[in-house]
């Protein structure tokens, strides 16, 4: 297929390989090599979008990544991406992609309104506008998003997967043109282990797009030799299609890899993307440069682009942007340009800021070819619609910068613009490096690093290839070094390149054009948010003078560009307008990431099943089998009711909490953490860390134990048992069994190092079953033979060793029920032979497996606390009413806390229980307790619903709660305040059910 | 020994049917369970040389004192691997059903000393990893540098895995063992399978 703007001849593009792609609807054809926007270009179409704010025409003003304007939504359905930018696209076939913030059609949008009427919208209009009435906003915004938004994000599930991967190197080299493939190359040679990725889908960077030579053969030559070389080596990875978007402290960089996005077809095995998380020891940075837009009047046309990406068109993707093109110039770099389209049949005419653009070999060159070269002018404007028609050209005062001589019309169908080159500090940035002011050629360049980091060649500000190729040899080579890898033999030479003799630029901020104030013609500043130079000026007359208040202001260098071609015109006018230096204005802080990160490559494989770990007992899929419905308990899943058929929650939980209380139940407690603590000071540790006191407890023996922190308040409890005189076990909550072994550990490390105590998590080396009701003794006497189980020999809170079902194990005669209870431990991989053979065994008895919620209302009866739901971390153990549990003799952690003033206050909120008027009203956990409801909040709070639950054994509704003086109001009436009623409630001891504990013994 | 009938491990259930055993052939990675493996973990104080002496009397091992570095040692069951973890802890590893005669040999050796031996054969599984790509395949959980030259055969690690913290031990140039907390053994299969797709990887039939 042909298309009107290829050339014959040339490009990296694969001429045998056509490609059909859509773009707004309308089918083109492209060739394998290229972009959405080179496609594009081929057929001859530069109108692929209309603006942010005021809805202008716009084209595609560069070819990478820095890409302002031609912003597409890509892709269909679920994988729809808006903000595309079309110059880094890779086309494949298939591909779709359509424009974006036009309505109702590219061609006749609605929104264009705002363009006839922009004298009304300046920049930072609604921040004033849209201040009234305060209420307002909300309608606003709808309005104003519907209007200026971009692209549209997809709204099914992501249907692609994504990678991260984390990679070490000696060596990390960002970019792979000149500089960079010099540096690695360099690198790789000292055995130094070497990363070097770069955006592109090949090396190259500039060289892609380059006529010029390396070692008397075509550069990219030299390109492939160098990723040959490369890729042979082990120790060396090379990335293309990835860019690094993020520099960390300590060397730590993130980088996007786009593994399948330009692939027709994904394999299913791949992911879309990958992230990588790198960490080097040396990072050479070697992004490149990114050219600058000059601002004239009305330099937004489809049609007006950088002259740089012009030549990559022509040179890279064998295609002509125009067939008559004016070159806008204040370098010699666009000369390159001018050349090369010049003798690909284009023609063109370079219109040069400078009186005298003579000294550099490119213009010579240019004027050798006969191309027609108006210095000391400068395009003043542009015409046409939704193509450039014609450029403006003027001679232009140097010092007075007006307008000296009449106004030419240049018929032509491209404007190439250059305003000079800024060094690519992106990176450098955010690690912390200072940028320095270089005045004579008017860009930042890399300034004192502040990690082991060095930049080379145009990221450097050394713009010429020979700098680049001796340069990023000398990076490559120093930076391997101080990596500790030093080249043996002799100083490998950079290859031989032409040198080319180049003359200053000479800066011109702003234009001037024919309307001094810049009303009716814009001069574009930054133009994917549509801020104008006289938005800059006017920020500086509202007294937004800092650089950091302009950006907020004007929005200027945000949006998914973070305005890489507008930055330093924008801080160069704003320098103009508040007549200060540049350096002094100064630059925005550069963020990562560098260029848009999809939230998929974020996410990594760390969504659906493997979104968090699912932690499983080892009796799990007995529970499963068993229809048990789970209840996460942090990361842990565990049986919050087993349902038989036809049975809803409440009858499960009802049944399975009066087979415990009528006969026998079994539950899963296997989660508990377990901490074995040994070493002579072992009870001086639980003395610390418990309320209570830890000295007397005899081997064989369990006590129940309160936490708190140093606040005084409580955060964990458990029992634990001593298994002999300086060995014991301590058991935490489920949630907190890791937090308790850390808060111990810390406290042993730092504050307690004298203390000989050894602390181990045993949590998943035992499964844990209890068993637990009038019928316990009676089943574990039919399991376990070497154990008397005598109320005598074996009372409450005791420890014993035998066998259980043949198993070795450990009892614990305790309870969390009230009931006669024993919660066995065997080896975990045992978990689950024991709990069957529990449930044989126990068959006579009814054996009822019960869940979480049947365990809670359980312990609810008794007025047993749950830390973490009763307690909230504003609770002491006085407030729970277990100052029993609290030594007044002894010192631990938390005590002086106790002491102070807010928490030995009277009046303080305390535990009590609650007793609905109504027998079958469940209050919801969570509600407020009032002294009397009033018609509607505020009203004061007295406390709160801590849990709630039905009681099948008292036939009647419990609830725990935190009120205010609490225990001094047991037997007053209190009020509920929900939604739909007021629910009455009595105040009562937190104990429902057995307060005198008869059920204990069975 | 009851248990050693009807014992289970986590990952029982994980294992390829029989008959359908999973070839390494083309695969970049292979996953196995090496199921009920001993773990005996021994914490005491590296300073005292007469701690470390007993060990050594008792078992036959010297102690790792460099951080995250293993010492072998050959049995007649097999290698006892024991495993640096900290400055003041260390993991006994080997063949199943040793802990028992281990524990005792060290409490043993260990009288009067202040010292913290615990069997936790059944709080961990063993899950090994190996095949040309194993290290690419872990270096999508994990962020430590496992290169060879880093991360050599005989190395150890306390770290992550994606969200699962395990013990990781470099056992030859080609595999590591992954020593797993019981709980998080599935996620982390599952985890392994799924980052493992990319390069074919293939799960093995569990051999201790």
């Amino acid at each position: 297929m042909t298309t009107a703007f290829r050339t014959a001849k040339g490009g990296r593009i694969d001429r045998s390989q056509s490609i059909g792609f859509r773009f707004d609807g309308q089918n083109y054809w492209g060739n394998a090599g290229d972009t959405l926007a080179s496609a594009l270009l081929a057929n001859g179409v530069h109108f692929v979008g209309r603006s942010f704010k005021y809805h202008r025409p716009r084209g595609i003003m560069t070819a990478g990544s820095e890409e302002p304007n031609a912003l597409v939504q890509f892709g269909l359905g679920d994988r729809t991406e808006p903000n595309a930018r079309a110059t880094v696209v890779e086309l494949h076939e298939g591909l779709v992609a359509a424009s974006q913030n036009a309505w109702p059609t590219l061609g006749s949008d609605v929104g264009v309104v705002n363009s006839w009427a922009s004298r009304l919208i300046p920049a930072g209009f609604y921040y004033k506008t849209f201040m009234w009435p305060r209420f307002g906003w909300k309608f606003y915004e709808r309005a104003i998003r519907h209007a200026a938004g971009l692209g549209r994000a997809p709204e099914g599930k992501d249907p692609d997967h994504y990678d991260k991967m984390h990679a070490h190197c000696d060596v990390l080299v960002v970019g792979g043109g000149p500089a960079g493939l010099s540096a690695a190359r360099a690198a790789a040679m000292t055995g130094a282990r070497v990363i070097v990725m770069d955006e592109g889908p090949e090396f190259g960077g500039s060289l892609l797009s380059e006529t010029a030579e390396i070692a008397g053969r075509p550069a990219m030559d030299w390109v492939a030799g160098v990723v040959d070389e490369l890729a042979e080596r082990s120790n060396v990875r090379l990335l293309t299609r990835t860019s690094a978007v993020g520099y960390y402290d300590h060397n730590f960089l993130v980088a996007v890899e786009r593994v399948t996005d330009h692939l027709a077809a994904p394999p299913e095995h791949l992911p879309r993307q990958r992230l990588w998380k790198v960490r080097a020891k040396q990072v050479v940075l070697a992004q490149g440069a990114i050219e600058r837009p000059l601002v004239f009047a009305d330099n937004d046309r489809p049609g007006i682009m950088m002259a740089g990406a012009a030549r990559s068109y022509l040179n890279r993707y064998g295609v002509k942007v125009g067939n008559r093109v004016v070159v806008a110039t204040n370098n010699d770099s666009a000369y390159a340009a001018a050349a090369d389209l010049h003798d690909a049949g284009v023609a063109v005419t370079i219109v040069d800021i400078r009186d005298e653009p003579t000294g550099g070999d490119l213009p010579l060159a240019a004027f050798g070819k006969g191309i027609d070269v108006l210095s000391g002018h400068a395009v003043i404007g542009s015409d046409g619609g939704r193509r450039v028609e014609a450029a403006y050209v003027a001679q232009i005062s140097p010092s007075a910068k007006r307008i000296a001589g009449s106004i030419q019309r240049f018929e032509c169908d491209a404007i190439l613009m250059s305003g000079g080159w800024n060094p690519s500090v992106h990176l450098f940035s955010q690690s912390g490096g200072k940028l320095a002011y270089d005045r004579e050629r008017t860009i930042f360049i890399p300034g004192e690093t502040r990690q082991q980091a060095r930049s080379t060649g145009a990221a450097a500000g050394d713009f010429s290839l020979v700098d680049a190729l001796t340069d990023g040899l000398a990076a490559g080579l120093e930076a391997a070094a101080d990596a500790g890898h030093r080249k043996r033999g002799g100083r490998p030479q950079a290859p031989a390149v032409a040198p080319v003799i180049t003359v200053p630029l000479e800066p011109l901020w702003s234009v001037p054009g024919r309307d001094p104030r810049g009303r009716t013609n814009k001069h574009f500043v930054d133009f994917q948010n549509d801020v104008t130079a006289a938005d800059v000026a006017l920020a500086a007359r509202e007294g937004y003078l800092s650089v950091e208040h302009l950006k907020r202001y004007t929005t200027t260098g945000m949006g998914t560009d973070q305005g890489k071609s507008s930055n330093v015109n924008a801080l160069a006018l704003m320098a103009a307008a508040s007549g200060r230096d540049i350096p002094e204005v100064g630059t925005t802080t550069f963020r990562p990431p560098f260029v848009p990160v999809s939230f998929g490559a974020l996410a990594g494989r760390n969504v659906d099943h493997l979104a968090d770990p699912v932690r499983k007992t080892p009796m799990h899929r007995w529970h499963e089998t068993a229809g048990a419905v789970f209840e996460d308990v942090g990361q842990w899943k565990r049986p919050f009711y087993y349902p038989q058929r036809g049975e809803g929650k409440q009858a499960a939980v009802n049944r399975e909490v009066r087979a415990v209380r009528n006969s026998l139940g079994i539950l899963d407690a296997s989660t508990l953490g377990k901490i074995d603590i040994r070493g002579p000071d072992a009870r001086k540790l639980l003395n610390w860390v418990y309320t209570n006191a830890w000295n007397k407890l005899e081997a064989g023996r369990c006590r129940y134990g309160l936490m708190c922190h140093e606040d005084g308040m409580v955060f964990d409890d458990g029992v634990t048992a001593c298994l002999d005189e300086n060995h014991f076990l301590m058991h935490t909550t489920t949630g907190n069994a890791a937090s308790v072994l850390g808060w111990i550990e810390e406290w042993l490390q730092t504050e307690w190092p004298n203390l000989k105590v050894w602390c181990t998590s045993v949590t998943e080396q035992f499964a844990t079953v209890t068993i637990c009701g009038p019928n316990a003794r009676r089943l574990l006497g039919e399991l376990c033979g070497d154990i008397d189980l005598s109320s005598e020999a074996f009372p409450f809170m005791s420890v014993r060793e035998g066998h259980v079902a043949g198993l070795r194990a450990r009892v614990f005669r305790v309870s969390f029920t009230g009931e006669l209870s024993y919660e066995i431990n065997v080896s975990a991989d045992c978990g689950l032979a024991l709990w069957n053979a529990c449930m044989m065994a126990g068959e006579k008895f009814g054996i009822t497996p019960f869940g979480t919620e049947a365990m809670h209302v359980l312990r609810a009866e008794k007025g047993y606390i749950i830390v973490g739901q009763d307690t909230d971390g504003t609770v002491t153990p006085i407030d729970l009413g277990m100052g029993w549990a609290v030594s007044a003799t002894k010192d631990f952690l938390g005590k002086r806390s106790l002491a102070r003033a807010a928490t030995a206050a009277p009046g303080r909120k305390e535990l009590v229980g609650l007793m609905t008027e109504t027998p079958t009203d469940v209050l919801p956990e969570g509600a407020q307790i009032v002294e009397k409801a009033l018609e509607s909040a505020p009203m004061p709070m007295l406390g709160h619903v801590t849990s709630s639950y039905y009681s099948p054994n008292l036939g009647h509704s419990i609830a725990l709660a935190l009120v205010r003086d609490g225990r001094n109001r047991i037997g007053e009436t209190l009020e509920v305040p929900l939604p739909e009623r007021t629910c009455r409630v009595r105040l009562t001891d937190p104990v429902f059910f057995d307060k005198e504990g008869a059920r204990l013994d069975g | 020994m009851v248990e050693t009938v009807l014992r289970q491990s986590p990952l029982s259930t994980c294992h390829p049917e029989v008959g359908a055993l999973a070839e390494i052939g083309e695969a970049g990675a292979a996953l196995r369970e090496r199921p009920y493996r001993t773990k005996v973990n021994l914490r005491g104080d590296a300073a005292d040389k007469a701690f470390l002496k007993a060990v050594a009397g008792a078992t036959g091992i010297e102690l790792p004192l460099e951080p995250n570095r293993t010492a072998v040692i050959e049995r007649q069951f097999g290698p006892v691997a024991t495993l640096w973890l900290g400055p003041n802890e260390w993991l006994f590893t080997g063949a199943p059903d040793q802990a028992a005669a281990l524990v005792e040999a060290l409490d043993g050796a260990l009288i009067g000393r202040h010292a913290a031996v615990n069997d936790l054969s059944g709080s961990r599984t063993t899950i090994e990893l190996s095949g040309p790509r194993h290290l690419d395949l872990l270096a999508k959980g994990c962020a430590l540098d496992l290169d060879l030259a880093a991360f050599p055969v005989g190395a150890c690690a306390q770290t992550h895995i994606a969200r699962a913290l395990v013990i990781l031990h470099r056992t030859a140039e080609d595999r590591v063992e992954i020593h797993v907390a019981r709980s998080f053994a599935e996620y982390l299969w599952l985890w392994l399978l799924d980052a493992g797709a990319e390069y074919g990887v293939v799960t093995l039939a569990g051999a201790p």
